[in-house]
């Protein structure tokens, strides 16, 4: 019985593993692939099956001019981009969460889950239509096309995902933690800097990594609302492509930008595991 | 410095938590507030930390008005039923926090973290986090953490309720020990407590609260003697006070066919609809006596209670020792009937053995 708990446990890891790993290492291979090596049938083992090379990859750095797409800068945008929205996202985002959820609001029949809702609701509502209101809005106060425009409209697309999971977090940090600090001698600032903050680092984390990715793999808004000044990287991805699919840059330029969120998890995953509530109340 | 409330009253949803409460809290005192759960403890005592604002009412302390002080200055100290630390810090920094927060030098906080550490008994015990901690434990440095801040005004709400038996047993004699000298002279104590024998160990004035009301004041002796209504009486025995209906006349006091002659204190109470209050210890085992019905028995601690049927009523004897009976067993048993107190149909005391009213 334990044994075979054993068995089916590691089988199902090892599956799961080449389930998810898989597509990376096929990925990777193909984009050390030629066209000749793509088209001419399956190919799996370099050296062996085909003769890797660089071209996929130097498509990505080469300029327009020598027949290249040049995603360096692009990259370097949309990293900028994501982190700042993202950071500003959490810090408004925890802010107004923690309000939520310690205070109460009442404006008419609008209350605090009503407000907690309207701020989900932005991101329910779908993105094309609020294109055209957000196009409007940056063209009248000239952003449109600069990565100031789009780091204002990441952040309203942002501070929703951050608000939602903070809400719910400091729901369950026991409101008791905060009275204590102000028992002990804190205002309610440094009661929410000094105890309710750094308790609440799990909840922060997920948030992050949330407003993360969805900045980074954003491609409709970045796609709409710039043209040529500023490029983001979901958009130049796009321009690869061409009459002859090149599936070598196009791997390529897929595991470029993918990697930075894989070094996220990997450090977020450090400090998941790590922090817990218990011991506030037992 | 004394700590004066003034018809303090505190509604949520339609219901009253505190209906002008008032009090006179004088510095070096202990007081207990004993009520059952929801009658309102909590709420007065987060009245008066000032995490709640009062409807209505007034607290002066030092003769300035309490309410217009933030709870951050108000200097009160308080430990909560559940164990409120800090969970990102440990032992030694939880109790450091509020000598930290008034800035005060290194070298001092260490010293009296230390000292708190001591008379709580957890000296050693300064790295661990707090998840690392019993729950006795965790409540010990909420309590030194209350303490190391010398407060004026220190609040412990039901602190030793979330304990198990024989750590509450202890703590509790542990608070007694640092009531009596560990405490400045300035400090005025507030102790809530559901448990009766709490508040006759603690040995303090007693608030009796129930249902947001103040229904009694007086010292712990005076309440446990005298108690002022059925209500009282209810809340300050544990098991409640025996309440049985009962007439008194021709000096003999007549319930369920049985004949208890009158003491001296009840003799002259004639009324119809009294009631007659007696202890759950005042009643005794004996063959001479009058059969009962065991409904219920059950075993807590050394103790056994019984809870007795006759006819329309119900009682609860509490024996000191391990008894086995079973349902439907028939018991005789011995009312020491001098100890008798008498209620008014309105639920006001009559009269009591201890001299109370009538006597």
């Amino acid at each position: 019985m334990n044994k075979l708990y054993i068995f089916l446990k590691y089988f199902f890891i090892v599956v799961w593993t080449v389930f998810v790993v898989a597509p990376f290492l096929w990925a990777l291979t193909t984009s050390f692939k030629d066209f000749q090596s793509v088209n001419g049938g399956v190919t799996y083992i370099p050296w062996v099956d085909f003769e890797p090379n660089l071209e996929g990859w130097k498509v990505l750095v080469k300029s327009p001019a020598k027949g290249g797409v040049d995603i360096i800068e692009p990259y370097f945008n949309s990293m900028f981009v994501t982190c700042t929205a993202s950071l500003i996202s959490i810090i408004l985002g925890t802010l107004s969460a923690y309000a939520l959820s310690r205070y109460t609001f009442k404006a008419g029949f609008v209350k605090n889950n009503d407000i907690t809702f309207f701020f989900i609701s932005q991101r329910i509502m779908p993105p094309i239509v609020l294109s055209i209101p957000f196009f409007l809005f940056l063209s009248s106060i000239n952003l449109l096309d600069s990565l100031t425009g789009l780091i204002v409209v990441y952040i309203v697309l942002l501070m929703p995902i951050a608000v939602w999971i903070m809400v719910d977090f400091f729901n369950k940090v026991p409101r008791e933690i905060d009275e204590t600090a102000l028992i002990d001698g804190c205002n309610p600032y440094q009661a929410f800097l000094k105890v309710v903050l750094p308790n609440s680092i799990p909840g922060l984390i997920v948030a992050g990594m949330f407003c993360i990715i969805f900045g980074w793999i954003d491609f409709f808004f970045a796609f709409i609302l710039t043209f040529t000044e500023v490029q983001l990287l979901p958009v130049k991805i796009v321009a690869l492509n061409s009459s002859v699919t090149p599936w070598w840059s196009l791997s390529a330029s897929a595991l470029v930008s993918v990697a930075p969120l894989i070094i996220v998890a990997f450090i977020v995953e450090r400090y998941l595991s790590k922090g817990n509530l218990s011991g506030a109340i037992k | 410095m004394d700590l004066v409330a003034n018809n303090l009253s505190y509604k949520l949803d339609n219901q009253y938590h505190l209906n002008k409460v008032s009090f006179n809290f004088k510095e070096g005192n202990l007081y207990t507030i004993l009520g059952r759960t929801l009658s309102g403890k909590t709420t007065l005592l987060k009245t008066i930390a000032g995490l709640l604002t009062p409807d209505s009412g007034e607290i002066e302390f030092d003769g300035k008005n309490f309410l217009k002080v933030p709870v951050w200055e108000r200097n009160v100290a308080m430990v909560y039923q559940q164990f409120i630390n800090y969970p990102h810090l440990n032992v030694f920094e939880n109790i450091a926090f509020p000598l930290k927060q008034r800035k005060i030098d290194q070298n001092v906080i260490n010293e009296k973290v230390m000292d708190a550490l001591k008379s709580v008994g957890l000296v050693g015990y300064e790295k661990r986090k707090i998840q690392e901690l019993s729950g006795g434990q965790q409540q010990r440095v909420s309590l030194a953490r209350s303490l190391v801040k010398n407060a004026k005004i220190l609040l412990l709400d039901e602190p030793l309720v979330n304990l198990d038996y024989k750590l509450r047993e202890q703590l509790r004699e542990e608070f007694k020990n640092l009531f009596s000298k560990g405490l400045a002279d300035e400090t005025i104590l507030i102790y809530s407590t559901t448990d009766p024998r709490e508040t006759m160990e603690l040995n303090g004035e007693v608030i009796v609260l129930d249902e947001g009301k103040v229904l009694q004041v007086g010292p712990a002796k005076e309440i446990f003697e005298n108690p002022n209504s059925l209500k009282v009486a209810e809340i300050s025995n544990d098991p409640p006070m025996n309440i049985i209906e009962a007439k008194i006349s021709d000096n003999n006091i007549k319930f369920e066919g049985i004949n208890l002659e009158a003491p001296q204190h009840l003799s002259k109470l004639t009324e119809d609809g009294l009631k007659i209050g007696l202890r759950s210890s005042d009643i005794e085992l004996n063959e001479t006596g009058h059969e009962f019905e065991v409904e219920l028995a059950e075993i807590s601690g050394s103790e056994t209670l019984l809870h007795l049927k006759r006819g329309d009523t119900k009682i609860i004897v509490s024996i000191e020792e391990v008894l086995n009976f079973k349902i439907h067993d028939k018991v005789k048993i011995n009312f020491k009937i001098d100890r008798a107190y008498a209620f008014h149909v309105d639920g006001k005391l009559a009269s009591s053995p201890f001299g109370g009213l009538n006597g």
